[in-house]
């Protein structure tokens, strides 16, 4: 089984070293956004942690603010993390991590599809499973579908 | 005299006998080398979930069943696991069993169809597609026999299954696991060892290890490329620790490994069937859940082994009757994150071959 | 101009009529022959195929489904027939009749019995295989003026393919022409007393495999491809002009199955029955291997086709021809069934060890 990590040590190693960005909760650690890709670097290149593999990531609505979810598996050592930021929705902008790990690339192009968060430093920022020219962004929870609703 | 050459566009896809679904590849040719690749998605997207948010838990699993239809069962089981936990629903053990093998006749039927449609692309004119589909067949006509159904099962409910199995089912059963490693063992003499099959596909899209886990790969992809991760073995669900299998690996990483993977996954599908039916305890197939059902509010994320690897399920309840937001995630599109990288460069004829290994399914590409 | 080197060197003595009624009877009995017979063959792929497929196959028009290929003439009719807008017309009115009338034309000097022959031209393999590449020209033509990039791409292969092949198949007839000296078809059917399979296996050999790719069929479909170009050349036909493609494509067939009983099976000749029974009889044999090969073998890629053209069956060819040089010298009357062990042995070893040198694929060649 996927062993649980002590996200406390953890999260207090990154103090030690980026600041107050990182929060340690019960199941994740929640991080700011400027310093997402420093510590999704930490997480990925320090001996010891190796999380290797971007398992998944994706964002919720939260009518107020966009969460996002990252979950970060280390192959090695069988280890589980998750990390979350939060964002705005007004101008929701989130550095990529598609540098990081390649496997980003496709999932981040997916939530800026649906969600409009769009994401720094990516290499091919445009809409996915969507077409070129769809106004508005699916999965906010404030999206209305103009033929649909039209009709109502 | 030279001539003035110049690269030219091809478009393959979305309806492309190849593409396995509506996939649209933007190939740049030099003659017959690929240049570059651009995948095109979304002919598929229905939108999915956008509809899990729409609907009440319960009218979920039938949806969830859309979203790769070769292989149903595994789909519902990230979802239905996510609800369980959120709404702390215990499972009863024989409920466990039944789902898991089903889930691994279910993997079964999905690698026959893996591998029988790379044989066809790589021109044996239907000849290994039909033989698999034989016992896909017989596969069918099992889960036919406890679901009522051949396609789209619908069979986990929350907290079990939607039906104990029939008292035929498990002599049926029985048959099968007696029958099925010798058609396995024909496909190696027919397929394993012929000449052009091994010059098509050795050596044919190698993927290596770093770039598989770089690429969140996972499934026979990431396993061909020798890493050893497994959600059965690695993360147990359900019941998978009570059971003793291999996992298969492979060395080089290319078109062929990915191919005995599937082969030898069968064969340990086969091996926990087995054991699973020994297993199985008597006792209820479902604990009964409100009608009108609502987790607790919170956040959950569920993984299973898909046959095309991890499928995740993201869900938060907010406490309502229906999701607050459910994500899944989808080995297939990840998967197809590699196929730029392993198509520039390789022919024509390879790069459908490679697509085929991939093995995606569109329903769950574009979700 | 002159019409006689058009006249049969020998005609059966109870013939009716002069030349002229010969010619007119022969051409309409060929055409005839050609036309039911590519209707039967149709017929007999699908059955065979499915029971290679272990399914039926169609079964449901006629007896046997033997109506089934008409029926299928009737639907292929009566569909529209639509030339792409930007096609060039005139190549693609052309080209479907630019690619049948060759393989027509092949038929003429083939002996169906004995003597019952249009034309026995004292060049006749020199004129099958000058005729029969006319056919890729129009097949060629076809995939260039469609205005389509699968079709493009079909017609390139074609041509490179029979570049390539080619040259294999006539050093493989050469030696024919060789051990019966005479280059006319009924010359070589006089000289084999012992079939030419027997006596000359490993011109055998090559003269199938090059005879496979001329004809496009697997595993040197590359020309249609189903799998990556759709349907390659043919891509843009519907209607009329797409069925004389597909005739063409079955008469290739046909007429390469009478190519190799005539070539090396003995013709018409055999015992007890009539000549032409004989013939189709060694014809359906032929056929069925053509069969029993597209059935079970994956399709090659373009550069391992052309590596197998050139780097093992002419070298192969080429050691024919030097055996059969060296035979013709020093031992012309050597050709009796005591030697026939021999020639199998001889050819085995050649290839055996050839092989080792030919693993096509593993590495690719530059095109």
């Amino acid at each position: 089984m996927t062993t649980n990590l002590d996200l406390n040590s953890i999260a207090l190693r990154l103090k030690e070293q980026y600041g107050q960005v990182v929060f340690a909760e019960p199941d994740y650690l929640e991080v700011t956004a400027g310093a997402l890709p420093h510590i999704a670097g930490y997480l990925k290149n320090t001996p010891g942690l190796d999380f290797d593999f971007l398992d998944m990531v994706t964002a919720a609505d939260y009518t107020d603010r966009f969460e996002l979810i990252y979950r970060l598996v280390s192959i090695k050592n069988n280890t589980v993390i998750a990390l979350k930021v939060k964002c705005g929705r007004d101008r929701a902008e989130i550095p990529s991590l598609a540098g990081l790990w390649k496997g980003a690339q496709n999932q981040e192009r997916e939530i800026y599809d649906l969600f409009g968060i769009s994401f720094t430093g990516h290499p091919d920022m445009r809409r996915i499973v969507l077409w070129e020219g769809y106004e508005g962004h699916p999965l906010r929870k404030d999206f209305k579908e103009k033929a649909y609703d039209a009709g109502n | 005299m030279t001539l003035a050459t110049e690269p030219f566009i091809l478009n393959i896809g979305p309806l492309h006998p190849s593409t396995h679904g509506v996939f649209r590849m933007r190939v740049v040719l030099d003659g017959e080398i690929i240049q570059d690749v651009e995948p095109v998605f979304g002919y598929l997207h229905r939108g999915v979930e956008k509809l899990f948010e729409q609907r009440t838990y319960k009218q979920n699993i039938p949806l969830s069943d859309r979203l790769d239809y070769v292989s149903a069962i595994n789909n519902n089981w990230p979802y239905v696991m996510a609800v369980e936990q959120l709404a702390n629903i215990s499972v009863p053990q024989r409920a466990e069993y039944l789902r898991v093998i089903m889930a691994e006749l279910q993997r079964i039927a999905s690698h026959l169809l893996a591998v029988g449609s790379v044989m066809n692309d790589m021109g044996i004119f239907f000849t290994a597609f039909m033989y698999m589909f034989r016992e896909r067949e017989k596969i069918v006509d099992l889960l036919e026999m406890v679901t009522g159904q051949r396609l789209l099962y619908n069979y986990m409910r929350f907290g079990g299954v939607s039906q104990d199995i029939p008292t035929e089912f498990l002599p049926a059963l029985d048959r099968f696991l007696k029958v099925m490693p010798g058609y396995l063992d024909e496909y190696d003499t027919m397929l394993a060892g012929n000449e052009i099959l091994l010059s098509r596909t050795k050596g044919i899209g190698v993927l290596k290890a770093e770039t598989a886990i770089n690429n969140s790969a996972s499934g026979p992809l990431l396993r061909g490329s020798g890493v050893n991760w497994d959600l059965r073995k690695s993360a147990p669900y359900s019941v998978y620790d009570k059971f003793e299998f291999d996992v298969p690996l492979g060395t080089a990483g290319d078109c062929y490994d990915r191919y005995i993977i599937r082969m030898a996954e069968m064969r340990q599908s086969l091996r926990i069937i087995k054991q699973a039916v020994e297993q199985m305890p008597a006792g209820k197939e479902k604990t009964p859940t409100p009608l009108r059902l609502r987790p607790h509010a919170g956040e959950t994320y569920t993984q299973v082994e898909s046959p095309r690897g991890m499928l995740g399920c993201y869900l938060v309840s907010d406490g309502t009757e229906k999701p607050y937001r459910c994500h899944f995630r989808a080995p297939a599109f990840i998967n197809l994150t590699v196929l730029k990288e392993l198509l520039i460069g390789q022919k024509l004829a390879d790069a459908i071959i490679i697509f085929g290994s991939i093995d995606i399914s569109m329903g769950e590409v574009d979700r | 101009m002159s019409t006689a080197f058009l006249l049969p060197a020998t005609i059966a003595p109870d013939w009716p009529g002069n030349f002229w009624w010969h010619l007119l009877i022969m051409t309409v009995l060929l055409i005839a022959v050609l036309m039911i017979s590519v209707i039967m063959f149709i017929w007999l792929e699908r059955r065979v195929i499915a029971r290679f497929q272990a399914r039926v196959g169609p079964n449901r028009a006629g007896p046997f489904g033997l109506l089934q290929s008409f029926a299928d003439v009737i639907k292929i009719l009566t569909k529209e027939d639509i030339i792409p807008a930007l096609a060039d017309k005139p190549l693609f009115w052309i080209a479907p009749a630019m690619a049948f009338v060759p393989v027509l034309m092949i038929l003429a000097v083939i002996p169906l019995s004995d003597g019952l022959q249009l034309a026995d031209i004292n060049v006749g393999v020199v004129y099958i295989s000058a005729v029969s590449a006319i056919t890729a020209i129009g097949i060629f033509m076809s995939g260039m003026s469609s205005n389509n990039k699968y079709s493009l791409i079909g017609a390139m292969r074609e041509i490179a393919q029979l570049i390539s092949f080619e040259i294999p198949m006539l050093l493989a007839l050469a030696g024919l022409v060789m051990a019966s000296s005479s280059m006319s078809i009924s010359g070589v059917i006089g000289a084999q007393t012992i079939p030419f399979a027997l006596t000359q296996p490993l011109a055998f050999v090559v003269f199938v495999i090059a005879l496979l790719a001329e004809i496009n069929r697997t595993p040197f479909d590359l020309v249609e491809a189903d799998s990556e170009l759709t349907a390659g050349f043919n891509t843009e036909y519907s209607g009329m002009k797409f069925a004389v493609l597909y005739l063409t494509e079955y008469s290739e067939a046909v007429v390469g199955s009478i190519l190799i009983s005539t070539f090396f099976l003995g013709g018409w000749r055999g015992p007890f029955l009539p000549g032409i029974i004989w013939l189709v009889i060694k014809m359906l044999a032929s056929f069925f291997v053509i069969l029993w090969i597209r059935s079970t073998i994956p399709r090659f890629r373009i550069d391992q086709s052309m590596k197998l053209a050139w780097k093992t069956l002419l070298p192969l060819a080429m050691f024919n021809l030097f055996i059969m040089a060296v035979k013709t010298v020093f031992a012309p009357g050597l050709t009796n069934w005591v030697a026939v062990p021999v020639y199998l042995a001889i050819t085995a070893v050649i290839i055996i060890y050839w092989a080792r040198f030919m693993r096509p694929g593993r590495q690719s060649v530059g095109i």
